[in-house]
């Protein structure tokens, strides 16, 4: 009777947890967006909290987001029901283990996002959810230094340079601030900003004279550049404190500059090049593992997601834009007012020359990344032969091309197979 | 129980302890580093070996290895003499220097990221003693020689005092005898260290090194905090192709390369400081 007695107390003890853990059946949101803790406290206070049933939305890094993910797709269930990630983060999975979304009724307003979210099938593999892109800012104490005629809404690269040289004559030191830091977003400068604008691709051209020019005119914007960048990740840090003054990076890694002294700081957009004003959107989606312990709530929450609504608080939470229509309120944070503007007066300027998003590259995304981080850390940090690196770096481009298959994306000219490097 | 059962039955639990959680996950490693999906392979060998950063985190790693490990060695020994000499107050002082054991080794380079920084205690110090007029930044890739200074200043700090612990347990299993026979034939501190304590110690030595080097080439946290991508080195690398490639073949082909250099250099030390067969002390 003692050892019965014994037993009996963890034994209830484990089945009142169970029972407890059993009540608490909430749609898992397992997502790779909104990570910093306010972001996150806002997607659950303003976003979520409107939804039926109760949602536990749990942000992550890439990497320790897919292992999860692996693990529970390979033991074949899983506790997680609602995916969110970058298009990225997406199509390096296999389409196979999402669930088809094309007969849930919701999609985004844009065709471009709606056949990237395909993932090369017939049907929907994810929803658009939100979306972003790169833009530039400035302290407006930079502003005098602009250079003659320079217009901020419809700079060039020369002037870019020229206004950052101006800077750094009249105060000592490089102003200019850029996000080489480890979990900075610099390759999506070079694939979406430098490359458009001066190649008029990123892969056939990558190794084209014209991409020697543009990395020589990337190493005279980098004479202006504080060298500290390559420990910068978040723009709006350095700007805030003032130890950089023209910036570029991702929108909500600059919203935090805006919504604390908007007083203080414009945006604006990327500058041009002799093939266009380079530009890259950014795309994030939500998807629902095949492991999803309750389909049912975890597509009413993708509808949810969507709805214009919804939307408005995402873009408050996360400073990302609705990928619906919507009628944007004038009661918005002035980060989102200020991106807003620069966003819209790039992506319609007469020169826009978008670059989309890699696609089609599976799971070698990070080695395509790297690709253009090496030749960034040999060409300008290393200061290593800038025809040498580009004819190095070239065959592991073509390589990744070749293995994954993925057919050239704008600005690229179409290609049959696999896009090649020329 | 039968005693000639009972030791078996006592090792059998960390045995399948060892099997479950360190054998098979190694298995597992070996498997994906030599297959690429169709049989043995050695693409994955191959593919990290031939990436232009690999020599220089081999020898990033290397050369950190070997300047830390020395001095840590005689720092160690240095402390582990001084300790031992104590009367009053050893303990304290002992666990005074043990601290940064404590510490994981994030932290630690978060710690010496502070000093070192652009608005870090160093540059703040440097300033107001006018010998910079503004704050430099040290730890830039136009700097590689501070980063490399810091990075293995923080690991002279943060791991010395493990050598310490195992040195200071040996020193004590000295038998006082043998000191004061050198001493009746005068021989000097400097030769007793020499010819007794440094020989007497060769178990004890043995260990720490091996724990130590071990260590040094699994170098990680602190050169992420204090060099991020200035500093590459084999661990880091390792992470890269896990995390930001999603490539688990390469990741464990460096692993296993990893472990291939900690075994080399583990039998050259238990070579070198092997203790002779029958003599105990």
């Amino acid at each position: 009777m003692t050892l019965l007695s014994k037993i009996a107390g963890p034994v209830s003890g484990l089945a009142i947890m169970c029972s407890a853990v059993a009540a608490q059946a909430d749609v898992l949101f397992w997502s790779t967006q909104a990570k910093p803790v306010e972001e996150a406290q806002a997607m659950r206070e303003q976003v979520l909290s409107g939804f039926g049933d109760a949602v536990d939305y749990q942000p992550n890094d890439g990497g320790p987001w897919l292992t999860r993910l692996n693990a529970e797709l390979q033991a074949g269930s899983g506790s997680i029901g609602l995916l969110g990630g970058l298009h990225g983060d997406f199509s390096a999975m296999n389409p196979d283990d999402l669930v088809d979304l094309g007969d849930l009724g919701v999609t985004s307003a844009s065709d471009t996002f709606n056949n990237l979210a395909k993932l090369g099938t017939d049907s929907l593999q994810y929803i658009p959810w939100m979306q972003a892109s790169y833009i530039m800012a400035a302290s407006k104490k930079a502003l005098e230094y602009l250079p003659d005629g320079a217009d901020i809404d419809a700079l060039s690269y020369d002037q870019l340079i020229e206004w950052s040289a101006n800077v750094h004559e009249a105060t000592g030191e490089p102003k200019f601030g850029f996000p080489a830091g480890p979990k900075g977003l610099k390759h999506r400068f070079f694939q979406g900003y430098l490359y458009p604008s001066y190649t008029n691709g990123v892969v056939r051209t990558f190794a084209s004279d014209e991409a020697v020019v543009a990395w020589e005119k990337f190493r005279e914007l980098w004479e202006h550049t504080n060298p500290a960048s390559t420990n910068f990740s978040f723009m709006q840090e350095q700007l805030i404190s003032g130890e950089a003054w023209i910036v570029f990076d991702h929108t909500s890694r600059l919203a935090q500059a805006f919504n604390d002294m908007p007083d203080d700081f414009v945006a604006f957009p990327a500058p041009a090049g002799p093939t266009g004003r380079g530009f890259m959107p950014v795309l994030a989606g939500v998807a629902i593992p095949r492991t999803a312990p309750d389909m049912d709530a975890a597509k009413a929450l993708v509808a949810y997601m969507l709805k214009p609504e919804t939307q408005i608080e995402t873009l408050r939470a996360t400073n990302f834009f609705p990928v619906v229509d919507v009628d944007l309120p004038d009661d918005l944070p002035a980060s989102v007012q200020a991106a807003g503007a620069a966003v819209a007066k790039m992506s319609g300027s007469a020169d826009a020359n978008p670059g989309l998003l890699p696609a089609g590259l599976g799971d070698k995304g990070g080695d395509f990344n790297r690709v253009f981080v090496d030749a960034f850390e040999r060409i300008v940090l290393a200061r290593q032969d800038i025809r040498a690196v580009l004819d190095d770096q070239k065959g592991q481009l073509a390589a990744i091309m070749e293995e994954t298959g993925a057919p050239c994306w704008a600005p690229d000219a179409p290609s049959d197979g696999a896009c090649p490097v020329e | 129980m039968n005693a000639r059962i009972l030791p078996y039955v006592l090792i059998l639990p960390v045995t399948i302890f060892l099997c479950v959680f360190f054998l098979y996950p190694f298995v597992l490693v070996a498997q994906q580093a030599f297959g690429t999906g169709s049989g043995f392979s050695l693409e994955n060998f191959r593919e990290v070996v031939s990436y232009w950063k690999f020599p220089i985190s081999l020898k990033n790693t290397l050369l950190l290895a070997a300047a830390v490990v020395p001095i840590q060695l005689a720092l160690a020994l240095l402390m582990a003499t001084m300790v031992n000499r104590m009367q009053k107050g050893r303990d304290l002082v002992l666990y005074i220097w043990t601290i940064p054991l404590g510490i994981s080794d994030l932290a630690a380079g978060l710690i010496w990221l502070a000093i070192f920084e652009q608005s870090g205690f160093l540059n703040t110090m440097m300033s107001g003693l006018g010998i910079v007029d503004r704050p430099v930044n040290l730890l830039s890739y136009q700097h590689p020689g501070v980063v490399f200074l810091a990075i293995a200043l923080a690991e002279i700090w943060r791991a010395t005092a493990i050598m310490l612990v195992i040195l200071v347990a040996g020193i004590g299993l000295i038998p006082k005898e043998y000191y004061e026979a050198a001493e009746v034939f005068g021989a000097s501190p400097w030769k007793r260290f020499l010819r007794i304590t440094l020989p007497m110690l060769r178990p004890s030595l043995q260990t720490a090194l091996v724990l130590r080097v071990i260590l040094a080439f699994e170098i990680f946290a602190v050169v992420a905090a204090l060099g991020g991508t200035l500093f590459p080195v084999l661990m880091g690398e390792t992470y890269a192709y896990q995390f930001d490639l999603l490539n688990n073949g390469a990741a464990a082909a460096m692993a296993l390369i990893i472990l291939a250099i900690s075994i080399a250099f583990t039998l050259v030390i238990l070579r070198i400081l092997r203790v002779p067969k029958g003599a105990t002390i």
